[in-house]
């Protein structure tokens, strides 16, 4: 009997993917664990428009007139805040899940850039340190490699409240990529599955927070600016408790945000889009009259220089890239084919960062794949990209008419659908209906 | 000696003098007076000078300390000697919760009592407690050792990896993945060492080991219902 296409009936609660998902669940008996990040679709940034210049406002000649980027981090409390020369920093990802030449590159693009980089959660490597002139250095629950000297020699503190990939969730690096080294940093067993913890060990809840940033201030003799960073949840509180804890920044990291290894139930079902979660941070700030006092970074799938300028426009002081600056390194890149077949998958679609096997040599310590990116040529590839994301911000903000990206504001922009209007409370494209406002 | 006194010093000025002490400096013996519970005491120092502090501190005192020798004479509040790298810090009271925590080196004495979570995420120091520790005790504790004169609360050693813990007393229960284990020769040498170096006065032979069983080191679908 031949199949009748026309009587094929997809289930629209058990489509193909459901039920392969299901399958492989009652073979395995444990979630799917994965790497990059959540493919889910949600409201994101493409969502909004920019409205250029026209009578009603002034633009600036797009190859002749300035448009600055410089932007200071940490202004509150540090002796030494951040200065950068780009709203763009490089997020944090360990070395671990990450391998010493994509860090080392990382570090050297971001100096080039006049940027920063953070480390992540497997401590400082010298490699990272020396080819970083600015580095974030994150305090996580895990508390990985945490030593003193490390935090004086840092430039920023982070600490790490959670992340946007899995808030409420800690670190995970499973045991193909606890090498000898990886391991020695840690001081954890070779090759053991590493599940770092969710909740710090030494505080509970924003009180004692504010007393663990005060032991760090004095132990950096209030030099260094001390971030934290939230995975977005509930923002407005977390961002509330932020500052009161005593946060010269704050990290918002939107549910896009990657992560070297997770279970996709968490990636794809916690947390908020990057776009809410934007507005409700400014809002807060705006609230306790410290927008731009208090700096905000937000990160959660940014990936061109139009993200950029929209996170800018609706308050940001700078935004972060991680899984984008991982793909300017080659991560799905489409070559050495075969390593993606091996894992199982193709180009564009490989998220075995888990592995330990990227063909790209980007997230793995295997010293052979390792060497297919060389930091040098890495740094420049991510530098390339970085620069391309200024260029198009810049081109965004002098069409607005801004002679300087933190001059983008909510009223340069539109949203393109309801959902988008909503979330950033900006209006629908054509109209002045923001949703939840009257008119 | 050098002289701290918090009632007219404040703690950025007292932790700046400890900050400023090197293994040069010709006075390496400090006192602090009226701690007054203040946080972050003696946090981050890193020379190698004794610190005498005279009375209750609250969160962090001796936080990431390296080389100092500090002695509390009184009660420490949560998170005393945090992240240690080396040197010692005592406490001749009782401590807070999470005492060593993370901590990478060094030995951390508390005479009296400690709360919940003492030793977690344990890293390298070794912790000796002249009295009883509360639930949550050397949770994922990763390598050291915790020494309890006294019983342990409930959950000890919950998903431990290396570190070694000895109790004399009774644990209340052990959490996940931490059993007992059998005391060879080699474990009284470190444990009568660290009696000795504790100075506190206990038997080597009244006590047990607890460790990982190493079970939940990599993910199997079987121990599910383990963590």
């Amino acid at each position: 009997m031949t199949v009748d296409p026309r009587a094929l009936k997809a289930s629209a609660t058990f489509p193909p993917q459901v039920v392969a998902e299901i399958q492989r669940a009652a073979d395995e008996g444990v979630y799917e664990i994965r790497g990059f990040a959540g493919k889910r679709s949600v409201p994101t940034f493409d969502d909004l428009a920019l409205l250029g210049a026209s009578v009603s406002r002034y633009p600036l000649e797009g190859y002749r007139e300035r448009c600055d980027t410089n932007v200071t981090l940490g202004t509150r409390f540090a002796e030494k805040p951040i200065e950068l020369k780009i709203p763009i920093t490089i997020a944090g990802m360990s070395f671990g899940a990450l391998g010493a030449n994509a860090k080392e590159a990382i570090g050297r693009a971001a100096t080039a850039m006049g940027t920063s980089t953070t480390t992540g959660d497997g401590g400082m490597t010298e490699e990272e340190r020396q080819s970083s002139k600015t580095l974030v250095y994150q305090v996580l629950p895990s508390r990985y490699g945490m030593n003193p000297d490390d935090l004086r020699r840092a430039d920023a503190l982070e600490v790490v409240l959670g992340q946007g990939a899995k808030p409420g969730g800690g670190g995970m690096l499973l045991g193909h990529k606890i090498t000898e080294r990886v391991a020695g940093m840690r001081d954890l067993p070779v090759g053991i599955d590493q599940r770092s913890a969710c909740r710090h060990p030494d505080w509970t809840g924003p009180d004692d927070l504010e007393i663990k940033i005060h032991e760090l201030r004095e132990i950096t003799s209030w030099q260094v600016p001390i971030y934290i960073k939230v995975g977005a949840t509930r923002v407005a509180y977390d961002v509330a408790l932020a500052v009161k804890a005593g946060a010269d920044a704050i990290v918002v990291d939107g549910m896009q945000g990657g992560t070297a290894a997770t279970q996709d139930v968490f990636m794809e079902h916690v947390g908020i889009p990057t776009l809410p979660a934007v507005r409700l941070a400014v809002e807060t700030l705006k609230e306790l009259g410290l927008h731009r006092k208090v700096q905000l970074i937000v990160s959660g799938g940014i990936r061109s220089g139009a993200d950029a300028a929209k996170a800018l426009a609706l308050g940001a002081d700078a935004v972060s890239i991680g899984t984008a600056a991982m793909i300017a390194l080659g991560c799905n890149k489409p070559v050495h084919l075969e390593d993606y077949h091996a894992l199982g998958t193709e180009p564009g679609f490989c998220h075995h960062c888990h592995t330990g096997r990227c063909p790209v040599g980007v997230t793995t310590q295997d010293p052979d794949l390792e060497a297919r990116l060389a930091p040098d040529k890495g740094a420049r590839l991510l530098q390339n990209y970085l620069t391309t994301m200024v260029l198009e911000l810049q081109t965004l903000a002098r069409a607005c008419g801004k002679s300087h990206v933190l001059n983008l504001e909510p009223e340069d922009l539109v949203a393109l659908t309801v959902e988008a209007a909503a979330m950033a409370q900006v209006p629908l494209a054509g109209t002045t209906w923001i949703p939840g406002k009257a008119y | 000696m050098g002289d701290l006194d918090l009632a007219t010093l404040s703690l950025r000025d007292a932790n700046k003098r400890l900050h400023a002490v090197t293994h040069k400096s010709n006075d390496l013996a400090w006192q602090l007076t009226n701690p007054r519970g203040a946080h972050a005491i003696a946090a981050g120092l890193d020379a190698p000078l004794s610190l005498t502090i005279d009375g209750h501190v609250g969160f962090y005192c001796g936080g990431m300390n390296k080389q100092a020798e500090i002695t509390i004479r009184g009660h420490a509040g949560p998170g005393v000697a945090e992240n240690m790298m080396s040197g010692m810090v005592r406490v001749t009271g009782n401590a807070s919760q999470s005492a060593g925590a993370s901590g990478r080196g060094g030995l951390l004495v508390v005479e009296g009592d400690t709360s919940s979570r003492c030793g977690i995420s344990m890293k390298g120091i070794d912790i000796v407690v002249g009295g009883s520790v509360g639930h949550m005790s050397a949770f994922m504790a990763q390598s050291g050792h915790l020494v309890v004169c006294g019983d342990a609360g409930a959950n000890l050693g919950d998903s431990i990896y290396e570190a070694i813990l000895f109790v004399r007393g009774k644990a209340e229960s052990l959490g996940a993945d931490c059993i007992e284990k059998e005391i060879r020769p080699e474990h009284t040498v470190v444990l009568t060492e660290l009696l000795e170096k504790s100075g506190i006065d206990a038997d080597p032979a009244d006590f047990r080991r607890y460790g990982s069983a190493r079970r939940l080191y990599n993910f199997n679908v079987d121990h599910a219902d383990s963590y």
